[in-house]
This record gives C-alpha cells, sequence and structure tokens, in this order.
C-alpha cells in the first residue's frame, strides 16, 4: 500500500562524515551565455539553473560574462577583501579578549560584498544584511567608525543601542541593519520604488541569507519588486548554512534560489559568489537592467559560510570541520590573487605587503577606537541619551523617565562614593 | 466650512496634503482606481495619478515594508490596512522596522510613515472586522497612535500624522464613518450633517497629535474615552442625569495626561471606557496614571467598561459591544461608591 511519508532534509555530512558537495551544480567557467539586461525572461531562465562563472581553473577570465576589468580594479578588488577579512579576524579576536560583546565574520563570503558594490554607483542605495561588512569597506566606511560601533563606544553611530555589526551610514547611502532577518528585503524595494516615482536614476541592493529566503518578507520583496517593476537588485547570498540548518530547509532542495526569481516574473541568476569577477558582472548587468527601466533582478550567490554564523556558534557541533576544505569553489582572495597573477600583475611579495599594509591600518584604527571608550573602559556614552531618537521630540512622559534616571544615577553614585 | 462625514473628512485631508507637497503617496488594497472599499481615497488617483495612489497586493506586510522604504527615499506614504483586523502580517515591519529605525540609527534615518487602517465594531464585522488593537500598537515604543472620534478631528489628526516625521498609526473607528452612533443599534442612524463636528474646512488645518479634547465639561464624574465610545458615553451621561465630564483622547501616544489629571482632581471619580476587550487594554493604563497621580483626590475606585475578554462574536455584537447600560452601570456604581 502506498502511504505518504515525511520528508525531512538533511545536510551531506554532519561531524565525523566526509564532506560531500556532489548536491552543488556547477557549470564550467564561461560556459552560460549572456543574454542582453533587457532579454525576455524565457531567454535569461535558463540562468537561474546554471552557474555564472569567469574564472577558469588556470585562473584566466573567460567566456561572455568576463567584465574586462583593469588591474588596477582588480587590485582594488583585492585591497577591499584583504582588509575585510583582516578586520573579520581582528575583530573577532577583539570578542574573545571580552573587548567586544558579540562579532559576526564574513570569511569566505568577501567577494559578494565587494565585487556588488564595485559594480554599482555609490549613489544607489543598499540595504545590507549582518554579514555583509565588506561593503562597508569598498564603500570606504572609515573603520574607526565601524569600530566604534562594535564597541557601543562614545563615537558609536548607533549610541549603544544596537548590537555590533549593525551599522548604517547616512552619507555612504548604507540603511541601518536591522537584527531582524529579511526586514530590509522589501524595504529595498520600496526605496526603489521611490526612485522610479520621482524619476531619479537611482537604484537599490539588498542582501540576505538562504535561511532567511523563508520569511514571508522575502516573497513580498520580489511579488512588489517585479509588479511594479522596481530598480532593485535582490541577493540571496546562498552560504548553505543558517546557523545548523542546512540550506535545503529553506527549499534549497531540487530548486535554485535563483529559480524563485522566474517564478516570479523576473531573471534569476545563480553565480558562483567566490569569483569576483563573476560577482562584478552579474551585478553590472542587473544595475544595468534596474537603470533602463527593465527591473528587478534575484541574484543566488552560491558560496560557503567559512566562518561559524557568530561568535556565539559552534560549528563543530553541525557540520564536518574540514567541510570548508572541500567546497569546490574555493576561496575569493585566493582566486582573484592567482588571476592577478596569471596576467603577470601581482606577486607573493606585493601581497605580504598588502597584507601588512591591512594589518597596520587595522591594528592602528583599534588603538584610536578604543580612546572613545570600550564598554568597561573609558570615556562612556551619557545613559540619557538613551531617551533621545524614540521620536524626534522627546514626549513629557520620556522626559520624566530621563529625570527618574538621572536621579538612580545620582543616589548610585553617591552611594558608590561613600 | 463643509459638511462632511469622516470619510470625506479623511478623503480631503490626504487631497489637501497631496496636493502640498509632491511626496505624499497613498497605497494599500482597493485605494487607487476604486477608491477603497470604504471610500476614503475615491477621487484620488484620478486627480494625482497612478504613481501616487498604488493599488497593492494582498500583502499587509509588504505595503508597510515598501511603504518604510518610500519614507527612507524621501517619501511621506500614508499606507492603508483595509481592516485593523488585517494588520498582523505587518506587525513585525511595525514593531521591529517601523517604530525603531529612527532608534537604532541614533537618529540618522527615519520612517515618516502614517498607517490608517478602520478598527472598532458595531457593523456586524463578526471578529475578523471589528477589533480595536490600540493598545498592541501603544504598547510599541516608538510609534504615535490616534483615533479621532469625529469629521473635524478625523481630518485635522489625520494632517498632522502626515506632518510627523515620526510613523504613525492612525485608527479610524469605522461604526463613525457615516455618522454619529450612540449605541443604540434600534434607533435610526443620523449622520454627521447636523453635528457640530460634522463642519469641517475645506483647506489645510491641525489638530495636533497628543492633545485631549473635554467634548462635555463636568463637575461630579471624569469619563474617558476614545473612538465611537465618546458618543455612547456621552448619550449615557445624559441619561444617568450626572454633570459628568466627557474627555475625547484623541490620542494615546503621545498621552493627554495632564488634561486627565486635571480633570480627575477636580471630580475625583472617574469611569474608563473603550470597546477594546478589558485585559491588557488601554484603559489599564490610564487607570494606573490616575492612580498615580490622583490618588488622593479619588472618592470612589474607578471602573472600566469594555468589550469583554472575548473574541467580537458576529451573533452576539450588541452583548459583546459596551452599550450605554453597561456605561449606565458604571456611572452608577461609580457615584454611589462613597
Amino acid at each position: 500500500m502506498m502511504r505518504s511519508r515525511l520528508h525531512v532534509p538533511r545536510p551531506p555530512a554532519r561531524p565525523g562524515e566526509k564532506p560531500d558537495f556532489s548536491y552543488v551544480a556547477l557549470s564550467p567557467a564561461g560556459a552560460a551565455a549572456r543574454p542582453d539586461p533587457n532579454a525576455p525572461l524565457n531567454d535569461t531562465e535558463f540562468l537561474s539553473r546554471d552557474l555564472v562563472r569567469v574564472l577558469d581553473d588556470k585562473h584566466r577570465a573567460v567566456g561572455p560574462w568576463d567584465p574586462h576589468l583593469a588591474a588596477a580594479d582588480l587590485e582594488l578588488g583585492l585591497r577591499h577583501m584583504l582588509l575585510t577579512r583582516v578586520f573579520d579576524d581582528r575583530m573577532h579576536r577583539a570578542q574573545r579578549q571580552g573587548k567586544i560583546t558579540f562579532y559576526i565574520k564574513s570569511t569566505g563570503e568577501e567577494a559578494v560584498s565587494v565585487a556588488a558594490n564595485m559594480a554599482m554607483r555609490p549613489t544607489d542605495m543598499l540595504f545590507p544584511s549582518y554579514r555583509n561588512q565588506g561593503l562597508q569597506i569598498a564603500r570606504g566606511r572609515n573603520i574607526v567608525d565601524l569600530m566604534c560601533q562594535l564597541l557601543s563606544n562614545t563615537r558609536d553611530m548607533c549610541k549603544g543601542r544596537q548590537l555590533p555589526v549593525m551599522y548604517h551610514s547616512v552619507e555612504g547611502n548604507m540603511f541601518s541593519i536591522s537584527g531582524n532577518l529579511a526586514t530590509q528585503f522589501p524595504q529595498a524595494v520600496g526605496w526603489a520604488m521611490a526612485s522610479a516615482i520621482k524619476g531619479e536614476d537611482h537604484i537599490a541592493a539588498t542582501w540576505l541569507g538562504d535561511g532567511s529566503t523563508a520569511e514571508a518578507d522575502f516573497h513580498y520583496a520580489l511579488l512588489f519588486a517585479q509588479i511594479y517593476k522596481a530598480p532593485v537588485i535582490l541577493n540571496v547570498v546562498n552560504n548553505q548554512w543558517a546557523i545548523s540548518t542546512f540550506q535545503t530547509f529553506a527549499g534549497g532542495e531540487g530548486r535554485s534560489f535563483a529559480s524563485r526569481g522566474p517564478g516570479y516574473g523576473m531573471p534569476g541568476i545563480r553565480v558562483d559568489g567566490n569569483d569576483f569577477l563573476a560577482v562584478y558582472a552579474v551585478t553590472q548587468w542587473a544595475a544595468e537592467r534596474a537603470r533602463m527601466g527593465a527591473g528587478p533582478t534575484l541574484i543566488e550567490h552560491v558560496t560557503y559560510r567559512a566562518a561559524p554564523h557568530s561568535t556565539s556558534d559552534d560549528p563543530s557541533r553541525y557540520r564536518p570541520k574540514d567541510d570548508y576544505e572541500h567546497w569546490p569553489l574555493g576561496d575569493p582572495i585566493d582566486r582573484l590573487k592567482s588571476h592577478l597573477i596569471a596576467l603577470g600583475e601581482w606577486s607573493d611579495e606585493r601581497e605580504q605587503t598588502l597584507l601588512k599594509q591591512c594589518e597596520d591600518q587595522v591594528n592602528q584604527a583599534w588603538r584610536e577606537a578604543v580612546t572613545y571608550g570600550t564598554l568597561t573602559d573609558g570615556p562612556q556614552l551619557d545613559p540619557e541619551t538613551m531617551f533621545q531618537d524614540v521620536f524626534k521630540e522627546q514626549t513629557p512622559s520620556l522626559a520624566r523617565q530621563r529625570m527618574q534616571l538621572a536621579q538612580e544615577i545620582k543616589e548610585r553614585q553617591l552611594k558608590e562614593r561613600a | 466650512m463643509s459638511q462632511m462625514n469622516m470619510i470625506q473628512a479623511l478623503n480631503s485631508a490626504m487631497d489637501v496634503m497631496m496636493a502640498r507637497d509632491p511626496g505624499v503617496v497613498l497605497m494599500g488594497e482597493d485605494v487607487g482606481y476604486f477608491g477603497g472599499v470604504f471610500r476614503a481615497t475615491e477621487g484620488l488617483q484620478r486627480k494625482y495619478g497612478e504613481h501616487r495612489v498604488l493599488d497593492s497586493p494582498i500583502a499587509e506586510g509588504g505595503i508597510v515594508a515598501t511603504a518604510i522604504g518610500m519614507s527612507l527615499n524621501g517619501l511621506r506614504p500614508v499606507a492603508e490596512i483595509q481592516f485593523a483586523d488585517y494588520i498582523y502580517p505587518a506587525y513585525d515591519q511595525i514593531v521591529s522596522e517601523l517604530a525603531r529605525i529612527r532608534y537604532r540609527s541614533g537618529g540618522d534615518f527615519c520612517a515618516p510613515v502614517t498607517i490608517r487602517t478602520p478598527c472598532g465594531g458595531g457593523i456586524r464585522g463578526g471578529q475578523t472586522h471589528s477589533q480595536s488593537p490600540e493598545a498592541i500598537f501603544a504598547h510599541v515604543s516608538g510609534l504615535k497612535v490616534v483615533m479621532p472620534s469625529n469629521p473635524y478631528d478625523a481630518k485635522g489628526l489625520l494632517i498632522a500624522a502626515i506632518e510627523e516625521d515620526d510613523p504613525v498609526i492612525f485608527l479610524e473607528p469605522k461604526r463613525l464613518y457615516n455618522g454619529p452612533f450612540d449605541g443604540d443599534p434600534n434607533k435610526p442612524a443620523v449622520g454627521w450633517n447636523s453635528h457640530p463636528r460634522g463642519e469641517v474646512p475645506e483647506g489645510h488645518y491641525r489638530v495636533d497629535l497628543g492633545v485631549a479634547d473635554i467634548v462635555r465639561p463636568g463637575a461630579q464624574l471624569t469619563i474617558i474615552t476614545y473612538g465611537t465610545m465618546v458618543h455612547v458615553c456621552m448619550a449615557a451621561a445624559e441619561k444617568a442625569g450626572v454633570d459628568a465630564e466627557v474627555i475625547d483622547l484623541r490620542s494615546f501616544v503621545p498621552l493627554d495626561i495632564e488634561t486627565i489629571v486635571n480633570s480627575v482632581k477636580k471630580t475625583g471619580r472617574c469611569i474608563v471606557a473603550h470597546e477594546a476587550t478589558r485585559f491588557g487594554g488601554f484603559g489599564g493604563e490610564i487607570l494606573s496614571t490616575i492612580q498615580e497621580e490622583c490618588f488622593w483626590h479619588l472618592e470612589a475606585p474607578i471602573l472600566r467598561v469594555a468589550g469583554w475578554d472575548t473574541p467580537y462574536p458576529h451573533a452576539f455584537e450588541w452583548e459583546y459591544f459596551p452599550g450605554q447600560a453597561r456605561v449606565i452601570a458604571a456611572i452608577k456604581a461609580t457615584m454611589e461608591a462613597s
């Protein structure tokens, strides 16, 4: 007798088992065609199944998606990615030393942010997720400012109100990172709709993880973006893991996340997220499409979360310890570096110099940042600032509570002195 | 001045603001070509174009989220949620995003979004078309929450809400759209045309948020209420023959504590009336405030008149609704307490 059986997805390998990435569908570099950004949906649908790749195994840029970047731009991309990684490592260490409460690394996913930002204009609005620090770095945010946010100190842009890594920048056109998942996705669509309503040619871009595509906000975003042909780039960073939840629990089994795009009527592109040139190329394609009024694009960046989810996570409890070593798409920094070397534009010596520069920059920034205070030492934010910015003007009841807190603090200080 | 019902007054507020500010855009289910299921946006798409009065998909979370995004890009969206009962899919965007954007960004970003939504019962709407969720939103720091009880206030408050740089939840007691309602469903319906608050200026004016209105001055008892219950309480006070002062709160956040406290200090007796369920209702907040500020002036326990702690039942609308009889019973109990 036939009867239904519940299918509970599981990852290909758990701790102690042999890593297995046979489920990742790969295309050879250069194999995927590059349709016109304004092509009809049917002519782009294959992009949601194939994998757009530019860098081949010999580190050459091949095929129609090669963006033909100048060596100086490639070097800049490498510098941003390396600085992001050095920054991540230093801040992770700062958390382990108890200097900051929490941190999230983006190791292995640097190209997803850095290349995308370089393919857009500085006036385009970004709605990042919490693992997009490469956007902040590539947009030239002062890393002292980022550190001050992590430290919740007197120069913290969030005035001590947000968990570390929830940056924002008005001047840099980067929206405030929420901490709740996927909420930024439909907001980016609304921002882009407003751009079209005002007749401007600024576009928006936003990022979320494979796990967060399960949230309703992801689907609202695709629906609204396609209905109104909003000039927006919707990025799914498929790094395979949402804390311990494998991407199959967000519906990644059997169908790519990119294929949600054609489901809603927009192109979906599956791209090698560890291939700097490929990420640059598809973002450029989507940006051109958005700016010409052809509408949104969904991009799935196939990558791997080499780091723990956060400093509160231990991935060895749910996946093989050596999983990342077997990841078939390699490391984005190594791959761009090898490409530059193949072009004769780079050497191990220059690499070492650049690495040293990044480390010096980060260390010097850290020394400056802590002079503005840490959670435990140095100058401190005035707790009364917590009553600011609830509303534009403080309401009478908030003003009363502020006075009550001031009294509490005064009494505590008197007691401490006594 | 012209006579308007509440729908016309709301329509006029949006019309005035759209004419003054090209950044004001409307969005919501059925609001565009059709003009809204309650007709609040009638004619506005024809007048201002389909880019400024957007028909939206049936996705409240998406409506609020995209309104937030638009507000971050310099627009001033007014989103209609067709019934307050449908607002919950947008709850995360309202609570975790809309209310928090100014705060979490250290004042660098703000989201001037107005969310209009019809609320309250008395229209045979059953449990999915009758709810009064004001307490749910008033509890969330970072939201301003208001509810008018007549056409004049509706227009002035909506204009003030749209001009706010903070998000506003604008609750519209739908039973009052076409006329004041004193809680007696058996009486013939009356319109706003003979009511002084149905007289509405054609142009721009504001009713500021955070200012309560003493709609009936009195010396013996304070009745604090809002929305449809303003009219029920007025009729009940009349019938009970007490010299009651009736306060229409109009605004939950910010709350006009001064007007409440002054009145209760004067009368020494107070009841609080709302349609929403009693447990955890906004009345509890009012009672606590009065207890803290006016305890030594009180001559009787403060009583609450509210909807029962059940979902709003379709077949027993008038047994659920806190009508005049329930208000009068509370008035008597308060007046008789020594």
